[in-house]
């Protein structure tokens, strides 16, 4: 075994310092009593305050929390068939198109993928707002959770599901009794990851929507072109805030989940 | 017999619905941006002209068809605005995935050989940041590039500097921001590439006299390289066409491509001049992305 030597701890800190100092230098003046951002002058929590008599912000992030949740369930339910599909159907007419339209839209810049839905949505003659938002952030995160949903497909063992089978359960029954609970915890993680990419989403929004639906983000990108101020401070650290819980809570039940998976397993072995 | 059937259309139904939706929402409209990148601009709504509708029939499709030419492209090669935006994206784009890789390398590689007790942990804390909101995140770097903030007050505080840096608002503060937003992005593929290292393989190199820098270039460098490829990918790609990063942390004379689009589609409204600036913008992208999908589809076979 390598040593962790100490060239190597230092990198590691250096690099998380770089990566946590400029979100913890937000959230710090978030609390600051001043107007500006670059100048401590006491603890206050008046930007909070002002927030929750802003109308267009509370507005805007109910819009973003709605799309969020409805985009990230029905992305979650495309995606993992997406990954079933690019598992387990290794042979069918369209395959490799398939697995590139589940891959491009993972690096595609979102100039790109925001101007092509929006012109669809106009060809189409829809009238853009909620749910043109909601089909554009459904498109780019349910191939997101397609891969998170693959890697867990990859390393699942069929045999399970042969049993179910040979025991006379449908192919069905197999899928939600069996299947559907080992692969859990990854299909939850992707509904996870669905949610908060939709909840950051700027560019393809902006692309999608129409006037009277605006998102969290939209609203943060045009109070910053007119300037930095605590207040945008306050929303950023709110939805870090929320974003950090979610993912906490999420690892500790998928933790979870598979440990009490585990403990199943061997207490099925140990019978005789 | 019965199940046969059912596990026909059922496999039938699983590839299918997210088959549609990809076709509809993913590629049917590239080639709406290509039809309309042939298109010329019209004051009208939608602003541009022919509009194909269902009602012109065959002989009226074939008119309009007629009508299509490349003339946004040519306009394109007639602006030199244009080219430098392109080149100048891909550059930035390159020398910012260089950079990445330089800063991602040490902290994967401090992050494998970390024990295995605090791997997780250390994992999780890398993946952190990648949820949380690109523009916040972005936005954070505005109050600590500023010239009346955070660095240049530190800076001149500890007397290393008497004027303050003029950071934002430059191409610097592009490359600051692409390599902080992209990090974990090219940290992560690496890490998966050197965590699976055999451990002994860098012992018996340095057993047969290899000094520990010569076994790193010889060993371990070789075997990251899988890793190194997708992470480059990973940055590369987005960053060309980035659009928030150069907008909020460049200055004027910082020309982005995705930026050029956003600004002839929402504040020139030509229409048919950002698609036909999209489509070359995929064409110079087409490569890296297959290259990307197929190494995305050898991994998971």
């Amino acid at each position: 075994m390598q040593r962790w030597t100490p060239f190597n701890i230092v990198s590691v800190v250096l690099g998380f310092a770089f990566l946590y100092i400029p979100i913890l230098l937000l959230v710090i003046f978030s609390f600051n009593e001043s107007k500006l951002v670059t100048v401590w002058a006491g603890f206050s929590t008046k930007w909070y305050v002002s927030l929750l008599s802003n109308k267009s912000v509370l507005d805007a992030a109910w819009v973003t929390i709605r799309i969020g949740l409805v985009s990230a369930t029905i992305a979650t339910v495309l995606g993992t068939m997406a990954a079933l599909t690019l598992v387990r159907y290794r042979r069918f007419n369209g395959r490799m198109l398939f697995s590139g339209m589940a891959y491009a839209p993972l690096v595609m810049p979102e100039v790109i993928t925001g101007l092509s839905l929006l012109l669809l949505f106009v060809a189409m003659g829809m009238d853009r707002g909620f749910w043109t938002v909601l089909i554009a952030h459904i498109t780019f995160t349910m191939c997101f959770v397609a891969v998170v949903v693959q890697s867990r497909l990859l390393t699942f063992d069929e045999s399970v599901e042969e049993a179910a089978m040979d025991l006379g359960a449908s192919p069905v029954t197999t899928f939600f009794h069996v299947t559907l609970p080992i692969i859990m915890p990854a299909v939850f993680s992707g509904w996870v990851l669905a949610f908060t990419l939709s909840l950051d989403d700027l560019v393809t929004s902006a692309f999608t929507t129409g006037p009277g639906t605006t998102t969290l983000p939209m609203k943060i990108y045009s109070q910053v072109k007119l300037g930095v101020t605590p207040e945008i401070n306050a929303v950023s650290t709110i939805m870090i805030a929320i974003v950090t819980v979610g993912v906490v809570i999420a690892s500790i039940i998928t933790k979870r989940q598979e440990l009490q998976r585990q403990r199943d397993e061997r207490m099925a072995m140990a019978q005789p | 017999m019965m199940g046969a059937i059912g596990t026909f259309f059922r496999k039938r139904i699983v590839i299918m619905v997210p088959y549609a939706w990809l076709t509809v929402f993913f590629l049917i409209p590239f080639f709406i941006v290509l039809r309309i990148s042939l298109s010329t601009s019209e004051i009208a709504m939608p602003p541009y002209s022919p509009v194909f509708s269902m009602a012109d029939g065959w002989a009226g499709w074939m008119e309009k068809f007629n009508l299509l030419s490349f003339d946004n492209f040519v306009w394109l090669t007639g602006d030199p605005l244009y080219f430098e935006a392109y080149f100048s994206s891909v550059k930035i784009a390159l020398i910012s995935t260089l950079l990445t890789l330089l800063v991602a390398y040490p902290i994967a590689y401090g992050m494998a050989k970390a024990p295995g007790t605090v791997r997780p942990t250390l994992l999780m804390l890398v993946i952190l940041p990648f949820w949380t909101s690109f523009l916040i995140r972005v936005y954070a770097w505005i109050a600590i590039l500023k010239p009346e903030g955070l660095l240049n007050e530190l800076l001149m505080g500890i007397g290393v500097i008497h004027e303050p840096l003029i950071i934002l608002n430059t191409t610097y503060a592009v490359y600051i921001g692409i390599v902080y937003s992209y990090l974990p992005f090219m940290v992560l593929p690496l890490y998966s590439a050197l965590e699976k290292m055999d451990g002994t393989l860098i012992e018996a190199a340095e057993d047969l006299g290899c000094t520990p820098v010569g076994a790193f270039w010889k060993v371990t460098f070789p075997l990251s390289i899988p890793g190194v490829i997708a992470g480059c990918m990973l940055v590369f790609i987005p960053a060309v066409g980035e659009f928030v990063i150069p907008d909020l942390l460049g200055g004027s004379e910082t020309l982005m491509i995705g930026r050029t689009l956003w600004n002839e589609f929402n504040a020139n409204h030509d229409w048919p001049v950002a698609s036909a600036v999209a489509i070359v913008l995929l064409a110079i992208l087409i490569i890296p992305i297959v290259f990307f999908q197929h190494l995305q589809a050898k991994s998971a076979e």
